[in-house]
């Protein structure tokens, strides 16, 4: 149960624009056990996306983009020097995808039967009859009604939390070590939502796969996670168990997230304004030498946030943050 | 303000989509009624037909007593100052060629022609100011500004003529988690600074929770419970309000509470189920609920429900 | 009048997003990346600057005929690129025809796409029974081989400058209008534009202000092959015999007169057919360019 599944240090992936050299993940690392879920939060250009997809070697070629560091997954090795033939043997069958947006990532002209037999029929070698009575004890798995019948139907025909199913049936075809869902429920009704979100936990206490869970809503997050990494301008900032990090945050921008996310309960607090982040996330072109969060941070101590950007400290044993000041903060 | 309409919206020869299906409410000088529901609920279609950018099929529209149901559009054009609107997506609702100063200063160049150049630049950065940015963003393109940014251009324009009327159709859904905060507390401040009524068009409760005095809850075009905030999140009195402050993840983890899942997916639009069109996900649904549909009644003092099944005791938040 | 207080701290006033020059450069970039588009505005530039100030440089006149030294081959002596049958330099002439295509080719697009986009707009943002009448004329119309209705419609008319400008542009058209209309469909249920209608404005407003600037990419690319297009009709009435009439010169009148000497003379041929080739060509491949440049700015988020 602890053993680590996917170990990623040094991870850094810098994209060539028009506009210069831009820095979307920086010295990224993490460990990932079997079995459990470790939640990826950030807003947008925290580079949670970008840290997945380089992951999976989906990040567009050099030199448009680089990426350094190691990713280390259990039974194949490292993943980033992976010659490409040899890591699509491991995309989709050791490691597999979720994305946000189900319409876009589903094949919209062939029936979904045939999508969720792609993988068993590429990775598996099965045939197609075979591969096709296995996707369907897939729908099954997923929880799609009649799912003989639907395998036939196409993505179209399907509401969209049925073509999360579907994509998350995909996924799981060649049963994953881990699985790496990106804002899967974020294009959902929250009701469809909760559904997804039970489907998945359900399936990760029946197969012990490891999940790297990419969000930004600060709910689901402390619904699925057993450990948060919070990300802030391409940085890792923030990392904890879940239950630590939503009791005791240590990092600012961390504390002012959970103090500016609506919340429905207590009652009392209905009404009240919201403490918000002041400013903007900053622009990962241009970002401010020192602490990137320095700018919009409460605490602030100018001359000894903007001076130079903190190292990652470790707190205890599994709690780690980036932020120069967070011991007087914490008293 | 005071809003009963069905609408419909063809879709081929002989079926009908009741996207809005009687729905009634009003919305009193100064509150902030926030309208909850999910995708299909019609809450985005009541938001454009009560300003009239989209035509009801029946029903009424009453804007400070006075019946705009079917006023032409020259007639409307001089009431259209007093209520504006907000969109949701901050990238589509710039027009991406135009300065954000000419954006701004649209309003006055339609309603108020007579005033001069430099009339109309002061005015344009003290509607900057207003939502917190900087006059010498005039000059600048939409695109060169984030999504919060963005927002709050389009709230300036909308903010221009000083309506006393606001639909906010989910002005905060595309932004990221710590601006929308800041959105949220700006349109509050401004509600108590000019007076403002507004329709707070959301999906997320909790949102809506902060900024409404009173809550309505669609499902599928229809209005299912009516309530102030407060009562409607202590004691909510339909059950899809029920699963619907259920099915909201709180950013608490002591808080993984035994969730009310709902099964199935929302029913289609074209073929709704009869008698109350919830029944098809209802935990409580009997055979009867599948005769009529409930019309929405009131249950307690300002608080309506469209449930047959007034005796049951729901779960509300916190 | 009120002035209003800014709202308090919690909103606070942001820092300035960063400065806006690096955009106009990325389009420039793109542009510049694009050979061939180089190349062709490198013609055009050389094109317009020989037929604007060639003739004022040129000893020559174009129409000064000198018998004595007829059919004079091009790089001997003072005609640079030699003289046609009645002695006249070849150099002049091409140059003062080349003021005469640019003109027709430039004004005729103008008027074409000014016709285009007040049609295409119409059509688009109507739509309904206006709309499909508009377009229902514009495909008509295409239904024209051009070169048909030019010479129709040239047969109608006496040659002018301005009668041909006007037929080309009449033959050119529906192509912007189709583009517009397109465009503006699409653009005319975009939020922006709704925002304009919640706000009380006038169509004419919404047409002009919001919409058109947006559909300009496509337009401005069409326009610029629309160039091209004029030019090669010009040149081909001219050529018929309906076009510009001689004395005064145009690539493709020259071309005519230059037929019966093609074996004796070649050059006659060659420099005219050449310089229509080069501008045609030149055009195109500025449209291409531009078409690069523009479009991905479209959707910029």
């Amino acid at each position: 149960m602890t053993e680590p599944v996917l170990e990623v240090s040094g991870l850094s992936v810098r994209f060539r624009t028009d506009a210069g050299v831009v820095p979307a993940v920086n010295d990224v690392s993490f460990v990932l056990k079997r079995g459990e879920t470790l939640a990826l939060v950030g807003e947008s250009g925290s580079g949670k996306s970008v840290t997945s997809l380089a992951v999976m070697r989906l990040t567009p070629a050099p030199p448009g983009c680089e990426v350094r560091g190691r990713a280390t997954l259990s039974r194949v090795g490292e993943l980033l020097s992976l010659p490409e033939a040899q890591m699509r043997e491991v995309r989709g069958s050791r490691i597999a995808m979720v994305f946000q947006e189900p319409m876009t990532s589903l094949n919209p002209v062939l029936p979904i039967g045939e999508q969720i037999a792609e993988p068993l029929r590429y990775h598996r070698g099965m045939a197609r009859a075979a591969a096709l009575r296995e996707a369907a004890k897939l729908l099954e798995l997923v929880g799609i009604p009649e799912p003989g019948k639907r395998l036939a139907s196409y993505p179209h025909q399907l509401s969209g939390g049925m073509r999360q199913r579907v994509m998350i049936a995909i996924a799981l075809a060649c049963d994953p070590d881990v699985l790496i869902a990106d804002e899967p429920t974020t294009a959902l009704d929250v009701t469809v939502q909760a559904q997804i979100l039970e489907l998945l936990k359900a399936l990760q206490a029946r197969t012990g796969m490891a999940m790297l869970f990419i969000t930004h809503n600060l709910g689901v997050v402390a619904e699925v996670a057993d450990r948060v990494m919070v990300m802030y301008a391409g940085r890792v900032v923030e990392q904890a168990p879940v239950r630590e990090l939503f009791r005791a945050p240590l990092m600012p921008y961390t504390r002012g997230l959970l103090r500016s996310v609506p919340k429905l309960a207590p009652l009392e607090a209905l009404g009240a304004p919201l403490t918000a982040i002041p400013g903007n996330v900053p622009d990962p072109a241009n970002l401010p030498g020192g602490c990137a969060f320095a700018p919009r941070c409460a605490d602030v101590r100018k001359v000894v946030c903007e001076a130079e950007l903190p190292e990652l400290d470790a707190v205890g044993a599994e709690h780690l943050v980036r932020c120069v000041r967070w011991r007087e903060l914490a008293a | 303000m005071h809003f009963p309409l069905p609408r419909r919206s063809p879709l081929g020869p002989r079926e009908t989509v009741k996207a809005v299906d009687d729905v009634s409410f009003s919305v009193l000088q100064g509150e902030v009624l926030g309208l909850v529901g999910e995708s299909g609920s019609g809450k985005t279609t009541v938001g454009r037909t009560v300003l009239r950018l989209m035509e009801p099929s029946g029903g009424t529209i009453r804007f400070r007593g006075r019946d705009i149901t079917h006023l032409s559009r020259r007639a409307l054009r001089p009431i259209r100052p007093d209520m504006q609107l907000v969109f949701q997506d901050p990238f589509a609702s710039l027009n991406p060629r135009m300065t954000i100063g000419s954006i701004v200063e649209t309003p006055l160049l339609i309603h108020r022609k007579e005033l001069g150049r430099i009339e109309r630049r002061d005015r344009v950065a003290d509607a900057l100011r207003l939502v917190g940015m900087s006059p010498d963003f005039a000059n600048r393109f939409p695109h060169e500004f984030s999504g919060g940014q963005r927002q709050r251009v389009g709230i300036a324009r909308a903010l221009m003529l000083r309506p006393g009327f606001l639909v906010a159709d989910e002005p905060v859904s595309a932004l990221d988690v710590s601006i929308q905060a800041q959105v949220v507390n700006l349109l509050r401040e401004l509600r108590a600074e000019l007076g403002l009524s507004i329709l707070f068009i959301a999906h997320d409760l909790a949102v809506i929770g902060h900024i409404s005095d009173r809550v309505a809850v669609m499902y599928l075009g229809r209005l299912v419970e009516l309530a102030p905030t407060r009562a409607l999140f202590q004691t909510p009195r339909h059950p899809y309000t029920e699963a619907l402050l259920s099915a909201a993840p709180a950013p608490d983890p002591d808080l993984r509470r035994g969730r009310i899942v709902l099964a199935g997916d929302p029913p289609s639009a074209i073929n709704p189920p009869s008698g109350c069109r919830f029944r098809t996900r209802c935990r409580y649904a009997e055979p009867a609920c599948a005769t009529a549909t409930p019309p929405l009644q009131e249950v307690a003092p300002g608080h309506f429900s469209a449930c047959r099944r007034q005796e049951l005791v729901l779960q509300g938040a916190g | 009048m009120p002035s209003m207080t800014p709202a308090s701290a919690s909103v606070d006033v942001i820092a300035a997003p960063p400065a806006p020059r690096r955009r106009m450069g990325r389009g420039v970039r793109r542009f510049v990346r694009h050979r061939l588009a180089l190349v062709g505005f490198g013609i055009i530039v050389v094109l317009v600057l020989l037929a604007g100030l060639g003739p004022y440089v040129s000893p020559f006149n174009e129409l000064t005929i000198d018998i004595r030294h007829r059919f004079g081959p091009p790089f001997s002596g003072a005609h640079v690129l030699g003289t046609d049958q009645l002695g006249r330099d070849m150099l002049t002439r091409l140059e003062m025809a080349g003021r005469i295509s640019l003109t027709v080719g430039c004004a005729a697009m103008v008027l074409s796409t000014l016709t285009g986009t007040v049609v295409g707009v119409l059509a688009g943002y109507y739509g309904g029974v206006i709309g499909s009448v508009l377009m229902r004329i514009v495909d008509a119309m295409l239904c024209f081989p051009s070169i048909f209705l030019l010479l129709a419609l040239a047969a109608f008319v006496q040659p002018s400058l301005l009668s041909i400008t006007v037929i080309i542009a009449a033959t050119g058209w529906m192509e912007v209008a189709r583009l517009v209309e397109a465009q503006v469909r699409a653009l005319r249920d975009r939020d922006f534009a709704v925002a304009a209608l919640a706000l009380g404005a006038p169509d004419r407003m919404i047409m002009f202000r919001e919409l058109i600037p947006n559909a300009v990419a496509p337009i401005v690319v069409a326009a610029t092959l629309n160039v091209a297009r004029a030019i090669l009709l010009e040149s081909y009435i001219s050529f018929l015999g309906y076009g510009i009439q001689p004395p005064v010169p145009s690539w493709g009148n020259m071309l005519n007169n230059a037929q019966e000497y093609l074996t004796s003379a070649p050059w006659l041929a060659i420099f005219p057919g050449a310089a229509i080739t080069l501008a045609v060509t030149g055009f195109n491949f500025l449209g291409d360019g531009l078409r690069d440049a523009l479009d991905p700015r479209l959707d910029v988020r």
